[in-house]
C-alpha cells in the first residue's frame, strides 16, 4: 500500500490506473461486506433502535394503541410512583425475589460446578441430572412444582409432616410462602448457571494447581487463592445475568399466581397470587400493556426497569475492578 | 534420602489416603444432592401414571396401582390439549425461527470475521452493545409495529425477527470464523470462488459445531418460550405446546395425572435434543469464552 502510494506520488503513469483499480476493489469490498451484515443492520434499526427510542417516547404519552399517542409529560412516571396501589408492591416483590434467588443460585451452582469439576465417575450422569430442569419448558416446570408444593398432600408437605412439622407452609396459596416457593423453583432450574461455571473452571490452567500442590498448598488454599480469583470474571458474568433474569421473572409467577387460589382472582394469569405476593414487576407490566392496553404507562415501567438494570450493571462494573481479576498475559 | 524428599513422600502418601477418604464422600454428597434434584422429575413420571385418586394420598404413593399408561393417550386425546396441532405449531415456530437464525447469524458473523470494510469494528461494538438491551424496552413498540402491520394473531411476529440475526449467536459464530486459517479463504479466492461460495461451501461446513450450538439453543429457547406466544397469539388453533399446556391447566385444573403426562410429553423432545447435542453444547459454551 505504501509502495503504491509512493509510486503514485512519483508520478509513474501506469500506477494511476492501478490506484483506480485499487479504489474500485475497495469499494467492491465495502459493498460486499455491508451486504453480508445487512440483515443485522436492518434488524438493528427495526427491532432495536426504533423500539428503544419509541419506548422512551411512549413513556411520556397516553397510548392505548387504538388512538394515536397523546403527550402527557412525566404523568406516567408520577402516577407510577405515587398513584398506583400495586407498583411498589411489584417492586418489593421483585427485589425480595432477586436478593434471595440470585446469591443463593450463584452459590449453589458454583458449589455444584466445583464438585462436578473433579474427576468423578459418572460425571455425565450428574451433569445431566442437574441440567435437566434447565431445559424443561418453564410452563411444565411450574405445573410440576405446583403439584409438589400443594399445601394439602403435596410431596414436599408430606415429607415435612413426616419430619414432624405439623403445619407445613401453604406455599403458592399463602402470601408469606409464595415467593420462597418461586425461589425454590428457580434454584431447581439453575443448571444453566452451573454449566457456565463448569466451563469457566475448565478454563483455569492445570499447571497452577500442580505448582501449588508441589508447594504443599491445601485444597482449601487452592480454592481460595487460585480457583475463586481466576473464576471472578465468570462469577461477575453470572451475577449480571442472574440480576437481569430475576428482574424479568414472569412465566412462573404468571402461572402459579393465576391459579393458586382456585381461580378466585381476575382473568387468566395476571392475578399475582395471594395478596399480590407474586405480583412481579414483569407481571404488572404485562397486565398494563396487554390486558389494559395502557401502552404508555407500561412503557414508563419498561424504561424505569431498563434504567434500573443499566445503573445497577454500571455500578457493579465500576466496583468490579476491586474484586474481578482479569488475567493480564497468561499463556494458555 | 534427604529430609525434604522424605517429607514430600509422606505428604504425597497423606494426600493419597486423603483421596481415598474424600472420593466416597464426594460421591455421597453428589448422589445425595442429585437424588433431591431428580425426585421432582421422578414424581412427574410417577404422577403421570397414576389414577387421579392416587395423586394426593397420605402417605404419598410411590408406585401407581395400577400403572395407567393410558393417561398418556387420554392426555393427548383431550379436547383441551390437541397434541397433534400443538406439536405442529411448535415445530413451525421453533423450526422456522431456527432456520432464520442459522442463515442470518452465520452470514453476518462471516461478514464481521472475514471481510474488510469501512466501519466494521464500530458496527461490531454496536452489536456487542445491543446484547445489553433488555427485551422489556423493545417489547411494546415491537408489538405496536406488528399490530400496525396486521401481523398480531399469527406467527410472523415470532418468526420474522429471527431472520435479522441475534447479537449473541453472531458473536459466537464470529469467534469461530476468526479461528479458521486465512489460507483457506485465500486459496478459494485464487480458485475464483465468489464470496458467497467461499462462505457457503468452505467456511460454513467448518464451523458446524458452533452452528449446532446456535441451532440447539435457539430451538430450545423458542420451544420453551411462553411470553412471546402469549403476547402475539390468541387463537387456540395457533397455540404452540407451551401455551397449550397452560390452557390445558386452566381448563382442567384437577386432572393432575393428565397434566403431568402432557408436561412430560412437552419436555421429551428437548431432552432428546439435549442428549443428542450434549457434547457440542458444553464445548460451544466453553469456546464462547467468558473472558473474550
Amino acid at each position: 500500500m505504501i509502495e503504491a502510494e509512493a509510486q503514485a506520488r512519483a508520478g509513474v503513469p501506469t500506477d494511476r490506473a492501478r490506484l483506480g483499480q485499487r479504489r474500485a476493489r475497495l469499494l467492491r469490498q465495502n459493498v460486499k461486506g455491508y451486504a453480508f451484515i445487512s440483515p443485522w443492520i436492518i434488524g438493528l434499526l427495526v427491532f432495536s433502535a426504533y423500539p428503544v427510542l419509541a419506548s422512551f417516547y411512549f413513556s411520556f404519552t397516553k397510548y392505548t394503541v387504538l388512538k394515536p399517542p397523546v403527550w402527557i409529560g412525566v404523568a406516567n412516571y408520577a402516577n407510577m410512583v405515587t398513584q398506583d396501589p400495586v407498583y411498589w408492591k411489584s417492586v418489593s416483590n421483585t427485589l425480595y425475589y432477586g436478593l434471595i434467588s440470585v446469591p443463593l443460585g450463584l452459590a449453589f451452582s458454583l458449589f455444584l460446578a466445583l464438585v462436578l469439576n473433579q474427576a468423578v465417575v459418572g460425571i455425565g450422569v450428574y451433569r445431566t441430572v442437574y441440567y435437566l430442569p434447565a431445559i424443561m419448558p418453564p410452563v411444565a416446570a411450574t405445573l410440576l412444582w405446583m403439584l409438589l408444593l400443594d399445601p394439602g398432600n403435596g410431596l414436599v408437605n408430606s415429607g415435612l409432616r413426616s419430619l414432624g412439622i405439623g403445619r407445613p407452609p401453604g406455599w403458592f396459596s399463602e402470601a408469606a410462602w409464595a415467593k420462597p416457593a418461586l425461589i425454590i423453583m428457580s434454584l431447581w432450574g439453575s443448571g444453566g448457571t452451573m454449566l457456565i461455571f463448569l466451563a469457566g473452571l475448565k478454563d483455569i490452567p492445570k499447571t497452577y494447581y500442580e505448582a501449588a500442590e508441589i508447594d504443599g498448598a491445601s485444597a482449601w488454599y487452592r480454592l481460595l487463592n487460585i480457583t475463586l480469583p481466576l473464576l471472578t470474571p465468570v462469577i461477575f458474568f453470572n451475577l449480571i445475568m442472574g440480576i437481569i433474569g430475576s428482574f424479568g421473572v414472569f412465566t412462573s409467577a404468571y402461572i402459579a399466581g393465576g391459579s393458586s387460589s382456585g381461580g378466585g382472582y381476575g382473568p387468566g394469569g395476571t392475578a399475582g397470587g395471594p395478596l399480590d405476593s407474586m405480583l412481579m414487576y414483569m407481571l404488572l407490566l404485562y397486565r398494563n400493556a396487554f390486558r389494559y392496553f395502557e401502552m404508555g404507562y407500561a412503557s414508563a415501567m419498561a424504561v424505569t426497569m431498563f434504567v434500573a438494570i443499566l445503573s445497577l450493571t454500571l455500578v457493579l462494573l465500576k466496583t468490579s475492578g476491586r474484586w474481578v481479576y482479569y488475567e493480564a498475559a497468561v499463556p494458555s | 534420602m534427604s529430609v525434604e524428599a522424605l517429607a514430600l513422600r509422606r505428604s504425597r502418601s497423606g494426600a493419597r489416603t486423603a483421596k481415598r477418604v474424600v472420593a466416597p464422600l464426594r460421591h455421597l454428597l453428589l448422589s445425595g444432592v442429585a437424588l433431591i434434584w431428580v425426585i421432582p422429575f421422578l414424581w412427574l413420571i410417577i404422577t403421570s401414571l397414576k389414577p387421579l385418586e392416587q395423586v394426593f394420598t397420605r402417605p404419598p404413593k410411590w408406585i401407581p396401582e395400577p400403572i395407567l399408561w393410558r393417561n398418556y393417550i387420554d392426555a393427548l386425546n383431550n379436547p383441551g390439549f390437541n397434541f397433534g396441532r400443538l406439536l405442529r405449531n411448535s415445530m413451525l415456530y421453533s423450526g422456522l425461527s431456527t432456520v432464520g437464525t442459522a442463515i442470518s447469524c452465520s452470514l453476518v458473523a462471516y461478514g464481521f470475521a472475514r471481510m474488510r470494510f469501512w466501519g466494521r469494528d464500530v458496527w461490531f461494538v454496536v452489536l456487542l452493545a445491543t446484547m445489553m438491551i433488555p427485551g422489556v424496552v423493545t417489547m411494546i413498540p415491537t408489538y405496536v409495529l406488528f399490530r400496525v402491520l396486521g401481523w398480531v394473531g399469527g406467527y410472523a411476529p415470532l418468526i420474522v425477527p429471527a431472520f435479522f440475526g441475534s447479537a449473541f449467536y453472531i458473536f459466537l459464530l464470529r469467534q469461530f470464523f476468526l479461528s479458521l486459517p486465512w489460507e483457506l479463504t485465500e486459496s478459494a479466492r485464487v480458485d475464483g470462488a465468489g464470496e458467497l461460495r467461499t462462505f457457503g461451501s468452505i467456511m460454513l461446513p467448518l464451523i458446524r459445531p458452533a452452528l449446532m450450538v446456535a441451532v440447539v439453543f435457539n430451538f430450545l429457547g423458542t420451544w420453551n418460550d411462553f411470553m412471546g406466544p402469549l403476547i402475539y397469539l390468541s387463537d387456540n388453533s395457533k397455540f404452540p405446546l407451551s401455551l397449550g399446556l397452560y390452557a390445558f391447566q386452566t381448563k382442567y385444573q384437577r386432572d393432575w395425572h393428565l397434566m403431568m403426562a402432557a408436561s412430560l410429553v412437552v419436555t421429551i423432545p428437548m431432552m432428546i435434543l439435549f442428549f443428542a447435542a450434549q457434547r457440542q453444547f458444553i464445548e460451544g459454551i466453553t469456546i464462547t469464552g467468558m473472558k473474550a
